[in-house]
């Protein structure tokens, strides 16, 4: 494993422990400029997220208020500061409502996944023999698979394409646990095959633990380290699964909630025309959004690989270099 | 897997991906080719086993596809007539024999036969794909060593976050910018499908066309046609070639960097070799066997993108034809689609497995 020899705790404290916060500490020159966009990006679209029904003027399936029926394809005006879609929704609302989609999905899609693959990992890790062999085939075919494709089967069958807010936020995030799941069964079978041969686990054994306890106490503790980095990377999938589900129509209905994919789909006759504001402000937030979730999770995986972490160059002053300070090639030789 | 960066676990050890199938005993090339190859087909039994069962827990085909439209007693007859009555285990025995023999069944909507369907639009996602494919090499191996040679430099920086930046763009979005500046703003390329009127009668009026526009252009010498097909193949291949391409560069630059460190490229360096030499032979080549194994993998990226690219662009393959059935809930098309997509990935990490193992000894075990 590359992370398995990813430096130690960098504070005593345990807020100088906590993933993102350590990982700033040890960054330096390039890369703590990455991470730092990455936090910054992930930090704005949460709070969006959070803060949608304060910060969008409308609704986002709202189409008129007291002064009447909005217009539709308008360009921006004061009224709606980033023009008004075909079927007269406020792209600016949409757009920020959208944050809010998104993220319940990736939560739910995330916990859900992280569920079932330690649990499988463990599992097949531990157990080893036939139970270890079929599940490892399963999720290889799976692994390999299109996931947008799976994704789409999945939608299918749990909610027949559309649905309801929840439902459909379920549906989606289910669909996407599919494709997650032997990502980590993968990384969480390898740890366990790892520790089962390390002294504590057998000195556990030869107590008389049971396989449950070793399972669950002295394994489980030990191999979820790499589970806030592959959180990240399934996070900006997640968020762009849930977008192509939603272009190809087998998201969440615009009534239910406001969904990016969605939104792309319906601009894409509108650039047709010239008219650009329905598609550019829905699809720059699912960049903004996805950039700032893969520079999060690539910062934390350079810097937990000691080969790819840059390092402070030691003793010598700086004399005002720019992002070549962080002298990666000397350090890594 | 889609993902911009490799797992963990196999990010580590080149061969990890390669060596999966290994056998213990094995030792020669034609054993360990034969176990890769037999490992196609349970990866392909679990997907079609999979596939047919969700597909079939929401119900029988015909009530999805024609639900609204045929009375209760129509519907109950064509149900019967297709044998969608019959307890499940029994017609997935009978769609496993069907599958075998190459019959996909018949669409529900349009009542072609799925192979048909399969063979006509499946030129045009191959198109497509190579289109990208050549567009994400080109950029993604210059640019990947580049990004390796000035690592932590200024290139470096400027190419990392523009590799994630491509990755971060759904390919819908990539399209939909680039028809908006090329398309709407020039006017220099057309927006939607794969030829003009003129040229796509001329090109599906050949005698035996294998359907591939270009290679059908220039096989009838027609050059009129063969320029507008290329017109109209840029703003696609650029839209799914720029998202591939930020995933080759990512990895071309990782495993450079790897090599570029070893002691023999510092060795080549002391006797006077040229950096760009070290750059291209010493540290590429020992590299490549990483790169091609991963890039083999992107096979479903490149796939799945291609569903998202052919309804961006109303390119009619098999991913557009897959969004058209699937809106209409024809899920005997569907699929047949999906098992294809599915042999069609299965075949090419067997290839890779075979392109790995004959550049590099050590794979084979």
């Amino acid at each position: 494993m590359a992370t398995s020899t990813s430096a130690g705790p960098v504070g005593g404290s345990v807020w100088g422990r906590l993933p993102v916060v350590s990982h700033l500490r040890m960054s330096v020159g390039l890369q703590r400029g990455m991470l730092v966009a990455g936090v910054v990006l992930t930090a704005v679209f949460l709070f969006v997220a959070i803060f949608a029904p304060l910060l969008a003027p409308y609704g986002f399936a709202q189409t008129s208020d007291a002064a009447g029926p909005f217009p539709t394809q308008a360009p921006p005006s004061p009224q709606h500061p980033w023009g008004t879609t075909v079927g007269g929704f406020d792209v600016l609302s949409r757009t920020l409502w959208g944050a809010r989609t998104a993220a319940a999905v990736i939560v739910v899609a995330v916990v859900l996944s992280i569920f079932a693959g330690v649990v499988l990992g463990l599992l097949s890790g531990y157990l080893g023999g036939w139970l270890d062999r079929v599940l490892v085939v399963v999720a290889d075919a799976i692994y390999a698979f299109p996931s947008l494709l799976l994704a789409i089967v999945m939608s299918i069958v749990i909610s027949h394409g559309q649905s309801s807010l929840w439902g459909g936020i379920f549906a989606a995030a289910i669909s996407i646990t599919v494709v997650f799941i032997p990502q980590y069964f993968r990384v969480i079978r390898a740890e366990t095959i790892r520790l089962k041969a390390e002294p504590f686990v057998e000195s556990a054994m030869v107590i008389g633990a049971s396989s449950w306890r070793i399972m669950g106490r002295h394994i489980f503790r030990n191999a979820t380290r790499t589970l806030p980095l592959i959180f990240t990377l399934n996070a900006s999938e997640a968020v762009l699964t849930l977008a192509g589900l939603g272009f190809l129509g087998f998201g969440i209905e615009p009534t239910a909630a406001a969904e990016w994919g969605y939104d792309l789909n319906r601009a894409l006759s509108d650039a047709t025309s010239g008219i650009w504001w329905t598609g550019i402000y829905p699809g720059s937030a699912i960049v903004l959004t996805v950039m700032g979730l893969t520079l999060l999770g690539e910062s934390m995986n350079d810097l937990a690989d000691p080969r790819l972490r840059g390092r402070r160059r030691a003793k010598t002053p700086r004399h005002g270099t720019t992002a070549a300070g962080a002298a990666g090639k000397d350090a890594a030789a | 897997m889609s993902s911009l960066i490799e797992l963990p676990d196999a990010a580590d050890d080149p061969t990890a991906t390669a060596a999966r199938g290994r056998s213990k005993a094995g030792g020669s090339l034609g054993r360990y080719l034969l176990v890769r190859f037999l490992l196609i087909f349970p990866t392909i039994f679990i997907l079609v086993t999979l596939v047919f069962f969700l597909m079939r827990i929401t119900g029988d085909p015909i009530t999805a596809a024609m639900g609204g439209r045929l009375t209760p007693d129509q519907l109950a007859q064509r149900i019967s007539e297709a044998g969608y009555d019959r307890p499940l285990p029994v017609q997935y025995v009978e769609y496993l024999g069907q599958v075998f023999t190459g019959n996909f069944g018949r669409t529900l909507t349009d009542n072609r036969a799925v192979t048909e369907v399969l063979l006509t639009y499946g030129a045009a996602t191959l198109e497509l794909a190579l289109n990208a494919l050549v567009i994400a090499l080109l950029v993604g191996i210059p640019f990947g060593l580049l990004a390796a040679r000035f690592r932590d430099k200024w290139p470096d920086a400027v190419l990392r976050v523009a590799a994630i930046l491509f990755y971060a763009t759904p390919v819908f979005f990539a399209g939909l910018l680039l028809k908006l500046v090329f398309g709407v703003g020039l006017g220099w390329l057309p927006i939607a499908g794969r030829a003009g009127i003129d040229s796509e009668l001329a090109l599906t009026g050949l005698g035996a066309p294998t359907g591939i526009y270009w290679l059908d252009a220039i096989r009838s010498g027609n050059w009129d046609a063969l320029g507008d097909v290329g017109r109209h193949a840029v703003l696609p291949a650029v839209a799914l070639g720029l998202l591939t391409a930020g995933v080759f560069l990512r990895l071309v630059r990782t495993n450079v960097i790897g090599t570029l460190g070893r002691e023999y490229v510092e060795a080549g360096r002391s006797r006077g070799v040229s950096e760009y030499r070290l750059l291209a032979h010493h540290s590429f080549k020992p590299a490549l066997i990483p790169i091609i194994t991963v890039m083999g993998l992107q096979i479903a990226l490149l796939l799945g993108g291609a569903v998202l690219t052919e309804s961006t662009f109303e390119w009619k393959g098999l991913g557009f034809m897959l969004a058209q059935y699937l809106t209409a809930r024809d899920f005997v098309a569907v699929q047949g689609i999906v098992m294809l997509l599915a042999v069609i990935v299965a075949v090419t990490n067997f290839t890779v497995d075979v392109v790995a193992a004959l550049i590099d000894p050590r794979v084979r075990y």
